[in-house]
């Protein structure tokens, strides 16, 4: 008896794959932010896990509320959801008020995502777009920074932390200004070892700059980030610093403060380098970089502003497309045309 | 920054796969024993298809001419078996499609034995005499794209080949039979190497071999003889290595300016595989009635490196490996890269096919699709730097004619940037609907 041939697909070549995926790049990215979470858990308490827990619990709320129905537990599982929270409560005041930060985690995915048309269709970061939201919604709150938690342990919480939806959030009776803060409105420059291991005033993640550098290294070996963009934006931020402190010394920070200073490393490592909102051209990584660095210290230095990471990073997301569109890779054997 | 990129010979971007060649690279070529049924469809190479010189019901010997080539762009084609011609009419192709073909039944008795003496004096032929023998002969590049050799023979007026380039890269995973080639004739392939250098007045010869060849690397050196200008040249493994305009520039540092051929920076590549049936029809007698095919992959029980008939049914080829084992789910002819996938086994092997490659559930699971990120990974995968995120995005809002602006058409299909995709978006699949779309579509009449 003849034996039935197999029912054969006709599945296209190539049919062979490098293994990588959009939900393992994003696994990744959360893996290489766990160093510098575990550390504003260290020097804020209790009060780190709540807020970002509230941030990714309304970001998640979002994606799950906003997805079709048969999308949802998909959306959920590519884990963006999670990271752009996680990214957001990363750059909030340790005593920001919790409701606060799960409206923004909201707002995050709601008007940073879901409403361009989801995942690697927005053109703004979510998170960035979420804090844009908090910090002209509540200026008072977003700018009120608290000290670590120190000797009153781990358990002690901000009063900030616990304020009622719309009502005056309480000031905290200590408050801690920020090293950008006190260089800026007191001249008054915090040391390099307290920038880089943390010992200062800041939003939940932007204090500890080598944690985070650290996690940039493991992106860069697992090939997750576009390594053009951090090391431009760096080596932009540090020489303009350097030619700024030619003319005076004493007013402008120094290249290595202004790295370590506020939220450059944290926006230039993981904010920045979100494939979606950055050009995909290599070149065009290069522009990006660039334009972040020269805005971030332009705002930083002549803005009203102590901070400008987020504004530098927001206004460049929107140049991406036309970045895009004019940093075409030269075709193999065609020339020097650009397109 | 010259010298450097002379070291690290390769050309830029281009992808790693593993290269699964384990299975079959130890394994020493057999031949397929001679089974009943043979196809020989007319078109088997790019171009025109042959045209038919048999009747059926006529008696064809074994290397008998039975279709003489249709056109400058055509090659002419030979009986694999000695036997009966059954009908000449239409067959199922590799690409599902019906299209004219011969078929042939063999003899259960004959010899299947060459008339060896049909070797020709290549020496005193002249270069226009050569060009005719070789498409007479049929042979067409045994690569995989069957681009019929005599056509990159004939140069034209004013262009000077002077290097003549051997592609022993097989970069395609799973295939080994140019490295097989390399092993077992290295004689034949530097005899084939010389005629078509001598031909071309080429002043050297190039062998390029990936380097996780060694075995072929040193057999091939051993077998120069003294004064014989060739060179072995290691190249680094990475796909697609073997494509021609890659190989050149990593051998030559020469970038082939887009839509022109290797020849307009004077260098002519041809396959491993080309060579040695070069060697075989002007020593030997034998036109291109057999090839070297790596029948491999998950799904086959006994992989193998085989001598096959052209025409032989995919289906009796992998009867002698054994069969398929269960859970068989797609059979490629081809390298798992840039091969076709096959609808039914009663395909035949032809000129161009270098591999039959089986695979089970791994490799065949769908895929869940994740919307582009933008990640760049295509981009720095694409030997030819395009820019595939775009032109997938394009194709998939069916604005194929934008994508012309974006290069489309420089696009070889080499599927780098598919099998870099994290978001497992099918985009050189997308690139050849567009293109298609392009290249066939007919205006609709006012």
């Amino acid at each position: 008896m003849k034996k039935r041939d197999p029912d054969l697909l006709l599945f296209h070549a190539p049919l062979l794959r490098q293994g990588m995926t959009t939900p393992k790049a994003m696994r990744d990215v959360l893996y290489a932010l766990a160093p510098a979470t575990a550390a504003s858990l260290w020097f804020f308490g209790i009060s780190a896990v709540l807020i970002l827990s509230t941030c990714i619990a309304g970001a998640v709320l979002a994606e799950w509320l906003f997805a079709s129905e048969d999308a949802r537990g998909e959306s959920l599982r590519d884990a963006s959801g999670i990271l752009t929270g996680l990214l957001l409560g990363l750059t909030l005041p340790p005593g920001l008020p919790l409701w606060m930060a799960f409206l923004g985690g909201f707002v995050s995915i709601a008007l940073g995502k879901v409403i361009w048309g989801g995942l690697g269709h927005n053109l703004f970061n979510p998170a960035l777009l979420g804090r844009a939201f908090l910090l002209a919604t509540f200026p008072i709150a977003m700018t009120t920074w608290v000290p670590a938690v120190g000797d009153s342990g781990f358990f002690s919480i901000y009063s900030g932390n616990l304020a009622l939806p719309f009502m005056q959030a309480p000031i905290d009776g200590m408050t801690a200004a920020t090293p950008l803060g006190m260089l800026k409105f007191d001249q008054e420059v915090t040391p390099l070892a307290n920038l880089m291991f943390g010992k200062t005033g800041g939003s939940l993640g932007e204090t500890s700059g080598l944690l985070l550098l650290l996690g940039g290294v493991y992106l860069w070996i697992k090939r997750d980030l576009d390594w053009r963009i951090p090391t431009s934006i760096l080596i932009t931020v540090m020489v303009f610093s350097a030619v700024l402190g030619l003319f005076d010394a004493a007013r402008f920070p120094t290249p290595l403060f202004s790295v370590f200073s506020g939220g450059l490393l944290l926006g230039a490592i993981y904010m920045a380098t979100d494939p979606v909102t950055s050009p995909v051209t290599p070149r065009g990584a290069w522009i990006f970089g660039i334009g972040v660095g020269v805005l971030v210290i332009l705002i930083r230095v002549f803005g009203g502003l102590p901070e400008g990471v987020m504004y530098a990073i927001l206004l460049m997301n929107a140049a991406t497309p036309l970045i895009d569109r004019y940093t075409q890779p030269r075709v193999f054997g065609r020339g020097t045309e650009s397109k | 920054m010259k010298a450097l990129r002379f070291l690290r010979r390769s050309f830029e971007h281009g992808v790693h796969p593993a290269h699964h060649k384990q299975q079959t690279a130890d394994l020493p070529i057999q031949r397929v024993p001679f089974g009943k049924h043979y196809v020989m469809p007319l078109g088997q190479h790019i171009g025109v298809p042959a045209k038919a010189v048999v009747a059926a019901g006529e008696r064809v010997q074994r290397g008998q001419l039975i279709a003489k080539p249709g056109g400058f762009v055509s090659t002419g084609l030979h009986s694999p078996v000695t036997g009966t011609v059954k009908e000449i009419g239409d067959f199922r192709g590799v690409d599902g499609r019906f299209a004219p073909a011969i078929a042939i039944e063999a003899d259960a008795f004959a010899t299947q034995q060459i008339d060896a003496s049909a070797a020709m004096d290549w020496q005193s032929l002249s270069l226009e005499e050569f060009i005719e023998a070789v498409q007479m002969a049929g042979i067409v590049g045994m690569g995989g794209a069957a681009f019929p050799a005599h056509v990159k023979l004939s140069v034209p007026d004013g262009i000077k080949i002077r290097h003549l380039l051997i592609n022993g890269a097989e970069c395609e995973p799973y295939l080994t039979t140019d490295h097989r080639l390399m092993l077992e004739r290295p004689e034949a392939l530097l005899e084939g190497a010389e005629i078509m250098r001598q031909k071309l007045g080429a002043e050297e010869t190039v062998i390029g071999i990936e380097s996780n060849k060694p075995d072929a690397i040193e057999i091939v050196r051993k077998h120069i003889q003294p004064g014989q200008p060739v060179r072995v040249v290691p190249l680094k493994v990475k796909y697609p290595q073997g494509a021609e305009k890659m190989m050149v520039k990593t051998v030559f540092n020469k970038e082939i300016p887009a839509g022109q051929l290797p020849r307009d920076v004077g260098v002519n590549v041809n396959n491993v595989g080309t060579i040695v049936a070069i060697a075989d029809y002007f020593l030997r007698g034998m036109p291109l009635i057999e090839r070297v095919v790596t029948v491999a992959g998950p799904g086959v029980t006994y992989p193998a490196n085989l001598i096959v008939p052209l025409g032989t049914p995919v289906r009796d080829v992998v009867k002698f490996c054994g069969g398929l084992k269960s859970g068989t789910r797609e059979i490629i002819m081809g390298g798992p890269m840039m091969g076709r996938p096959i609808a039914s086994l009663d395909v035949p092997i032809l000129k161009g096919c270098s591999g039959v490659l089986v695979f089970t559930e791994k490799q065949t699971s769908r895929r869940k699709e994740y919307p582009c990120i933008s990640c760049g990974r295509c981009l720095e995968a694409c030997p030819y730097f395009l820019n595939p995120s775009r032109l997938a995005r394009l194709s998939k809002s069916r604005m194929f004619d934008e994508m012309k602006a974006y290069n489309v058409f420089d696009c070889v299909e080499c599927g780098c940037c598919t099998f870099a995709c994290p978001s497992n978006i099918p985009i050189v699949q997308l690139i050849r609907t567009a293109k298609d779309d392009l290249t066939h579509r007919k205006e609709p009449d006012a």
